[in-house]
C-alpha cells in the first residue's frame, strides 16, 4: 500500500529554485491537497513524485523504496492532468484500455477490467463516445479511469478540475474524494481552488517559493493557522499590527493605534509585554452592528459596500485609521449598511489570532512570491 | 443615450445558433458583465460587439450609430482577447505605452499612464521585462494594462482575470472596477465566475445556449432570478418539486412529495399547478433535532454529508420524503450536527422563488451546458 516520503528534495531550473529542501510524508489512504500561489513549486513537486521531473538532490520514497531511478511507468502511479489529455481519435473505451496496454497487457485478452471500470465510474453509457462528444466533466472522469485501470493505487492529480465550469467542478470534487476513499487509494491533488482543497482533503499542504509553509487538517488550518502566510493565503484575513500591552494567562491585551483589543490565546506564544505583534482576523468573523457590543468593538465608517450574493463585503475605516474588510451574511431581513454610515465592528476575542511581528515585515511575510 | 446597443443580434455558425436574438443596452460609464458557462456564447457576443465577427442578423450601435459596416479598428473600442497577444520584442512598458504613443501622446505622458496601470496590475516592478520572461498570469495582466492604458473609453474584456491565481484575481477585480469608475470607462467584461460578475458589474447579463436569460443588477439577479437556470447558475440553491395546494392573499401552500407541505410568499400560480420551489442554501436555517417533526416550513431529516468550505459549513439532509437539500451556515457557528444526526430545517416564505415546472424535466432545465 502506498506511503510516500519526499526527503530533502530540491530542483532548480537555471536560476529559478522550484523546490528547496522539501520534505513531506503522505500516509496510506490519505487524500492530500497541495495549494500555493502560481510558481510556488506545487506542480514541480507532484511531477517529481510521479517521475516526470528528476530532482537535483533528495529522494522520493514510495513504500519504503527509493524510486529516484525508476521511470514513470514503473512507479505504479496514476497521473491526471488539467488539460484533459485523451486521444481524440479513440472512443472512451479505447482511451481507457490504452492505460492497460501501457502496462504491457493486451486488453483484447481480458475485457473484464475495462468494463468494470466504466461501470464503477458510472460511465457505461459513454463507452462508445469520442472525447469531443462528451462534456468536460465526463472527459475528465474518463481520464481518471485511464489512470486507475492500470491498477495503481496512488493517484497524482494535477489541477484535475481546473478546466471545468464551477457547477461541474463542485459536484465532481465530491465524486473524486468518494472514489479515492471507496477504493482505498492514496491521492495527492494540486489545486489553486482553496474551497476545493478545504472541502475534500484530509490534509492540506501550503507551499510558497519552493518550500512547504504549513500543513494540517482543513478546519484546523483555516481556523488556527500557525503562520501569517497560511492565514493570508487560505481564505482572507485582516492584519492589524500593534503592541502587547498586557499579558494574562489566556487573555492578552493588544494596543492597535489608540484602541485596546483583548485576545483569547489558543496556543502558547513566546511574547512579552511591549513586544510588537500582528493580530489577524478573518473578514467573516467581524461582527457589524449599530451599537458597541463589547470591549473589542471599534467605531468605523463604511467606505465600500459590495453585494456578493450570499454575503455583503464591506470595506471599513476604523477611527484610528486602520482598514478592515468584513463579510456579512445577506439575510433576508437585513438590508445591509450604506457607504458613509457609522458602524461598530466587533472583533470577537476568540476569533483573533496573534502572531509574532515578522522580522522581514508584514508585507514580505504574506507576499505571494 | 446608451453607449452600446445590441438589437436582435443573431449569429449562426453553420446550423448552430451561437447567439440567438439578443437585445441589450450598455449605458455610458456602465460596467456590464456577461456571465455564462463554457459554450454559452459569451465570447461570440463580445466579438460581435468588437466587430471581429459579423452578425447573421441584427444590429450593433455605438452612441446610437449603426456599427455593422464599421471595421473593428474604427469602432473606438478596445478588445482584450483571452489569449494575450503581446509584442514579444517589446518590453512590458513598451507594450503598455504603445497605445497612448500611437494616439500621439508625448513620450512622458504615455509612460506615465502606462506606469499607472502597471501599478494597478502590480507589475510596475517588471516594466523592463520581456513577455517571454513572464508567467501566463503576468502576461494577461500586461494585456489588461495595455487595454486600460489605450485611452479608449470603451473596453471589451474577455476573461481578463481568468489566468490569475484566486487571491490575485480577488484583489484585481476590485482595482479594475475602481479604475473603470474613476476613468469613466464603459466596460463589457466576459466571465464564467459568478462571484466576479457580482463583485464587479453594475449589471450582469446571464447567457445560456446563446440566449439572454436575465440582464439586471447583481442584487436582482441574485434575489430575483428570472428563471430556474439563473436561480441555479448564480448562487447555491436547492430545488423542490411540488404542486400548489391552495393559495390566499399572502402566499401559497405547496405540497411536496410524500405529502410534505411548505409555504411560499409567491401567489402567481394556480391551485394544482406543478411548480418548483427554489431555496438558497444560506437562507435555510438548520438546527439539531432529536426526533422527526414536521410543521409549516420546518422540514426534518438525516444529515448525510457535512462539508467544510472555509467560510461556510454545508450540511446535506435527506428529508423524510427522500429529497436531499443542503443548508450552509457560517463557520464557527457551533452546531451539534454530524452525519447521521437528525436536523430540522426552516425558512421564511419570502425567501423562496417559485417557478413553473419545466416541460423537459427539472434536471435538464438546470443543466449548465
Amino acid at each position: 500500500m502506498p506511503e510516500v516520503v519526499v526527503k530533502d528534495v530540491s530542483k532548480s531550473y537555471g536560476v529559478v529554485k522550484a523546490l528547496v529542501n522539501v520534505s513531506l510524508k503522505i500516509t496510506d489512504g490519505e487524500y492530500v491537497s497541495i495549494v500555493g500561489p502560481s510558481g510556488c513549486g506545487k506542480t514541480t513537486l507532484i511531477k517529481t513524485i510521479a517521475g516526470i521531473v528528476k530532482p537535483d538532490t533528495g529522494d522520493v520514497i514510495i513504500d519504503g523504496k527509493t524510486v529516484n531511478r525508476l521511470p514513470i511507468e514503473e512507479r505504479n502511479t496514476g497521473y491526471v492532468f488539467q488539460e484533459i489529455a485523451l486521444f481524440p481519435h479513440m472512443t472512451s473505451y479505447d482511451n481507457v484500455s490504452y492505460g492497460l496496454m501501457v502496462k504491457g497487457e493486451n486488453p483484447m485478452e481480458r475485457e473484464g477490467p475495462v468494463e468494470e471500470m466504466f461501470y464503477m465510474m458510472g460511465l457505461a453509457e459513454y463507452a462508445s463516445l469520442y472525447p469531443k462528444e462528451m462534456s468536460g466533466g465526463a472527459r475528465q472522469k474518463i481520464a481518471i479511469s485511464r489512470a486507475l485501470i492500470s491498477g495503481s493505487t496512488f493517484l497524482l492529480l494535477d489541477e484535475p478540475l481546473g478546466a471545468l465550469d464551477l457547477k461541474v467542478r463542485t459536484s465532481l470534487r465530491y465524486e473524486l474524494r468518494s472514489l479515492v476513499k471507496d477504493l482505498g487509494l492514496t491521492a495527492i491533488h494540486v489545486t489553486h481552488d482553496q474551497e476545493e482543497a478545504l472541502s475534500i482533503s484530509d490534509r492540506i499542504i501550503i507551499m510558497r517559493a519552493g518550500t512547504v509553509v504549513e500543513s494540517g487538517e482543513p478546519m484546523e488550518l483555516y481556523m488556527n493557522p500557525q503562520t501569517l502566510f497560511a492565514a493570508e493565503f487560505l481564505g482572507e484575513a485582516n492584519f492589524l499590527s500593534g503592541t502587547i500591552s498586557k499579558m494574562g494567562s489566556n487573555l492578552i491585551e493588544v494596543k492597535i493605534g489608540d484602541s485596546l483589543l483583548h485576545v483569547h490565546l489558543k496556543n502558547r506564544i513566546t511574547m512579552a509585554e511591549g513586544d510588537r505583534c500582528i493580530l489577524a482576523i478573518r473578514p467573516e468573523f467581524v461582527e457589524l452592528s449599530l451599537k458597541s457590543t463589547s470591549e473589542n468593538s471599534l467605531k468605523c465608517v463604511v467606505e465600500t459596500s459590495t453585494f456578493a450574493g450570499d454575503h455583503f463585503r464591506y470595506g471599513l475605516k476604523v477611527s484610528n485609521g486602520v482598514e478592515l474588510l468584513t463579510k456579512s451574511i445577506a439575510k433576508g431581513e437585513i438590508l445591509g449598511f450604506d457607504v458613509g454610515e457609522e458602524v461598530y465592528a466587533n472583533l470577537p476575542h476568540d476569533k483573533l489570532l496573534v502572531f509574532n511581528y515578522p522580522s522581514e515585515g508584514l508585507e514580505k511575510a504574506i507576499s505571494l512570491e | 443615450m446608451p453607449s452600446i446597443s445590441a438589437i436582435g443580434l443573431t449569429k449562426r455558425f453553420g446550423s448552430i445558433k451561437a447567439i440567438d436574438d439578443i437585445s441589450f443596452d450598455v449605458k455610458n460609464g456602465e460596467y456590464t458583465c456577461i456571465l455564462g458557462s463554457t459554450g454559452s456564447g459569451k465570447t461570440t457576443l463580445l466579438r460581435l460587439i468588437s466587430g471581429i465577427i459579423q452578425p447573421t442578423e441584427g444590429d450593433i450601435e455605438f452612441q446610437g450609430r449603426r456599427m455593422n459596416e464599421v471595421p473593428a479598428e474604427e469602432r473606438n473600442a478596445v478588445y482584450v482577447p483571452q489569449t494575450y497577444a503581446l509584442f514579444p520584442h517589446l518590453t512590458v512598458l513598451e507594450n503598455v505605452s504603445y497605445g497612448p504613443l500611437s494616439k500621439n501622446y508625448s513620450h512622458a505622458e504615455a509612460e506615465e499612464s502606462a506606469m499607472r496601470v502597471l501599478r494597478m496590475v502590480k507589475l510596475d516592478h517588471r516594466a523592463d521585462s520581456y513577455p517571454n520572461e513572464l508567467s501566463g498570469g503576468m502576461q494577461q495582466r500586461v494585456a489588461l494594462a495595455r487595454g486600460l492604458a489605450s485611452g479608449s473609453k470603451t473596453l471589451l474584456l474577455d476573461e481578463p482575470l481568468g489566468a490569475l491565481d484566486a487571491r490575485l484575481r480577488l484583489e484585481l477585480r476590485g482595482e479594475l472596477r475602481k479604475l473603470a469608475k474613476e476613468s469613466e470607462l464603459t466596460v463589457i467584461h466576459v466571465t464564467h465566475d459568478q462571484e466576479e460578475a457580482m463583485a464587479i458589474g453594475d449589471r450582469i447579463l446571464v447567457l445560456r445556449y446563446g440566449k439572454l436569460q436575465q440582464y439586471s443588477t447583481p442584487f436582482h439577479v441574485y434575489n430575483r432570478p428570472r428563471n430556474l437556470f439563473v436561480a441555479n447558475f448564480v448562487g447555491n440553491t436547492n430545488f423542490l418539486e411540488g404542486i400548489v395546494e391552495k393559495r390566499d392573499l399572502f402566499g401559497s401552500v405547496i405540497r411536496l412529495r410524500e405529502g410534505l407541505r411548505v409555504k411560499v410568499a409567491d401567489v402567481s400560480f394556480e391551485t394544482n399547478e406543478s411548480i418548483v420551489v427554489a431555496l438558497r442554501e444560506e437562507k435555510l436555517m438548520i438546527s439539531p433535532e432529536p426526533y422527526p417533526a414536521e410543521s409549516e416550513n420546518r422540514l426534518s431529516g438525516e444529515v448525510i454529508e457535512t462539508h467544510f468550505l472555509g467560510e461556510w459549513v454545508r450540511y446535506s439532509v435527506r428529508l423524510v420524503n427522500g429529497d436531499v437539500i443542503s443548508s450552509r451556515v457560517p463557520v464557527g457557528s457551533s452546531l451539534e450536527l454530524r452525519n447521521g444526526s437528525w436536523a430540522s430545517l426552516s425558512f421564511e416564505p419570502v425567501n423562496t422563488y417559485v417557478y413553473e415546472s419545466p416541460a423537459i424535466g427539472l434536471q435538464s432545465e438546470l443543466e449548465v451546458y
